[in-house]
């Protein structure tokens, strides 16, 4: 089924210290708490009206800098659809695909899209749909795929290790 | 055809005869760093659901985010990560106060030539200046790591920077990693393996080294390299914990890039807020007002790092009104600095002197600024809101700049006190 929200617009090199501030990192350890504070540095009205399926669009090497997993999982919880960016910094990158948040590359959909367009994520089509147009990017690699569909880094964990649920 | 430093030690540590970029290998890590994030991967690895950790031998915990432990929360923390490495066997344990974690790895002999480390911290590239491939992870994957000993990377393109020439005096290799990355972007590195090559580094002494890995996070980097040479060697001697043996790039393997630089024209810099590749000549900025200046931390918290800065505010005094925090990034270095005079040559100063550890750098204590507040640190990293408020302003510069800054009361060049 498709991601549908609304799109957040920020700019290049948008990084973890904003979207989750350091000072939290041992203090805050409840995902739900994480939430209260995504974005916290960069828009200070994001966490209290961000709605499920919303999209963040951003432009050069989001989530650069620290390689903390709360500012991935900080939107996770606030039940953001997916990630559309220039570029990511790799480790959020990577921290995406293992909390199975869609984290999409698509420089011609980030040039077309602004705050508050309405937007369709199709995973399975590998399009994004926008009144601004439609806008096509790559699969995962097939490799790192399966972590993705099993849910994250964890359930594929259990899954490879044979853990029973 | 040749290959990269990157297609040569990740093809070696999967077991191929050879890799291409943009293939996904997986590898058993020959060491995987965690510091206080331990206690939330120790979460996680619970909820994989198996109970004993894969590979014990291969983890490698330091305390350092938060040490001594600041409030009951960071001790409930640390206390966690203790139970938990006894309850695992995890013998590669290094409490509060032994130093900042990529530090602690070094001196303790686990970041050699042609090893492979991963860390749940994104300043883990620093063990590339021992010709390491070493990389930053998510706690997720240190987790799943806990479990399986395994992970998987995708063998990068590599960048080669060659630095010609030497840099001249009283410039140090932090302006030059900030040089180049004021120049290439922050973005300049992006999923790459960044090999430094010339003159330039060759001619550096291993501490200086060290700098230059521990910065290409902030290029976006996924690891940084430094070919291990005699200088590598002789640090190493009596720290190498295994036997090892040192991975070179081929001559004629293939790069995305080579960007080439003159060392001699290299002058101090200062990153400006609140990006690290917002780069500018100190004397751009200079008559700027600070508040306080930090010197420490993984980057920039090495006896050699404490001597000239010693050397610089000896028989001077710390600007009234301005802060000088000084942080050895280990204890180590902390008992070296102390036999060479160096902390009573800042205390006089009218600094202060902390235990090691990583201190203000990421706002959890020790010297956090208040709002409006203008800080200088030898730090790598400058984000808005990094060292605990976003109303403040955090310069970056190299440890020469930043005491004379506190001496000045200003940023200040050193050559214009």
């Amino acid at each position: 089924m498709p991601i549908k929200g609304q799109v957040w617009k920020y700019g290049d090199d948008v990084n973890t210290d904003v979207i989750f501030p350091g000072k939290y990192t041992y203090t805050v350890s409840d995902p739900a708490e994480m939430g209260e504070h995504a974005l916290e540095d960069l828009d200070p009205e994001f966490r209290f009206k961000v709605q499920p399926g919303d999209v963040i669009v951003g432009g050069k090497n989001f989530g650069c800098g620290s390689s903390r997993e709360q500012a991935v999982v900080c939107l996770v919880t606030k039940q953001v659809g997916a990630i559309i960016a220039r570029s990511f910094g790799r480790i959020y990158y990577r921290n995406c695909i293992n909390n199975a948040l869609p984290a999409i590359s698509c420089p011609q959909a980030v040039d077309a899209l602004e705050r508050g367009d309405e937007i369709e994520v199709d995973l399975e089509a590998g399009e994004i749909r926008s009144a601004k147009g439609t806008f096509a990017f790559p699969p995962l690699p097939e490799a790192v795929m399966g972590i993705f569909e099993a849910g994250g880094l964890i359930p594929y964990t259990r899954k490879r290790l044979g853990v029973e649920d | 055809m040749g290959h990269t430093f990157a297609e040569k030690i990740l093809a070696q540590k999967a077991g191929l005869a050879q890799v291409v970029p943009g293939q996904i290998v997986e590898v058993t890590p020959d060491a995987a760093l965690s510091h206080d994030n331990t206690a939330p991967i120790s979460r996680i690895f619970g909820k994989i659901g198996v109970a004993r950790v894969a590979r014990p031998d291969i983890h490698v915990v330091v305390l350092d985010h938060a040490c001594p432990a600041p409030t009951t929360k960071h001790a409930q923390n640390h206390k966690t990560i203790r139970e938990f490495v006894a309850e695992q066997g995890i013998e590669h344990f290094y409490d509060v106060g032994r130093g900042v974690c990529h530090q602690v790895l070094a001196e303790e002999g686990f970041a050699l030539p042609g090893a492979l480390i991963v860390g749940s911290d994104s300043h883990t590239p620093t063990a590339g200046a021992f010709g390491a491939f070493a990389a930053g992870i998510g706690r997720s994957e240190m987790a799943a790591i806990m479990a399986t000993a395994r992970i998987w990377l995708r063998v990068p393109e590599s960048l080669k920077i060659v630095v010609h020439g030497r840099l001249r005096d009283g410039v140090t290799s932090k302006d030059l990693a900030l040089h180049v990355i004021g120049d290439l972007g922050a973005d300049g590195g992006l999923y790459q393996s960044v090999e430094w090559h010339g003159e330039g580094v060759e001619a550096l002494d291993m501490e200086a080294r060290i700098v230059i890995p521990n910065l290409m996070a902030e290029m976006g980097a996924k690891n940084g390299y430094i070919p291990p040479d005699d200088v590598t060697l002789a640090w190493l001697k009596g720290r190498a914990r295994a036997p090892f043996e040192p991975v070179y790039p081929d001559d004629d393997a293939t790069y995305a890039r080579v960007v080439e630089y003159d060392a001699a024209a290299i002058e101090p810099v200062v990153a400006k807020p609140h990006t690290v590749d917002n780069v500018a000549p100190v004397r751009e900025v200079a008559g700027t007002p600070i508040d306080q200046a930090f010197l420490g931390t993984c980057t920039n918290g090495r006896l050699s790092d404490l001597a000239a800065a010693a050397q610089v505010i000896e028989g001077r005094k710390v600007a009234p009104g301005v802060r000088l925090i000084v942080i050895p990034a280990s204890s180590e270095v902390y008992l070296a600095a102390l036999d060479a005079g160096y902390l009573r040559t800042f205390v006089e100063a009218g600094a202060v002197v902390e235990s090691p550890g990583c201190g203000p750098c990421m706002g959890n204590h020790l010297g956090v600024p208040a709002e409006g507040e203008v800080s200088i640190s030898t730090a790598n990293r400058n984000f808005r809101g990094r060292m605990g408020t976003k109303e403040s302003d955090v310069y970056l510069a190299s440890p020469l700049v930043v005491v004379a800054s506190a001496i000045a009361g200003q940023i200040a060049h050193p050559d214009d006190l």
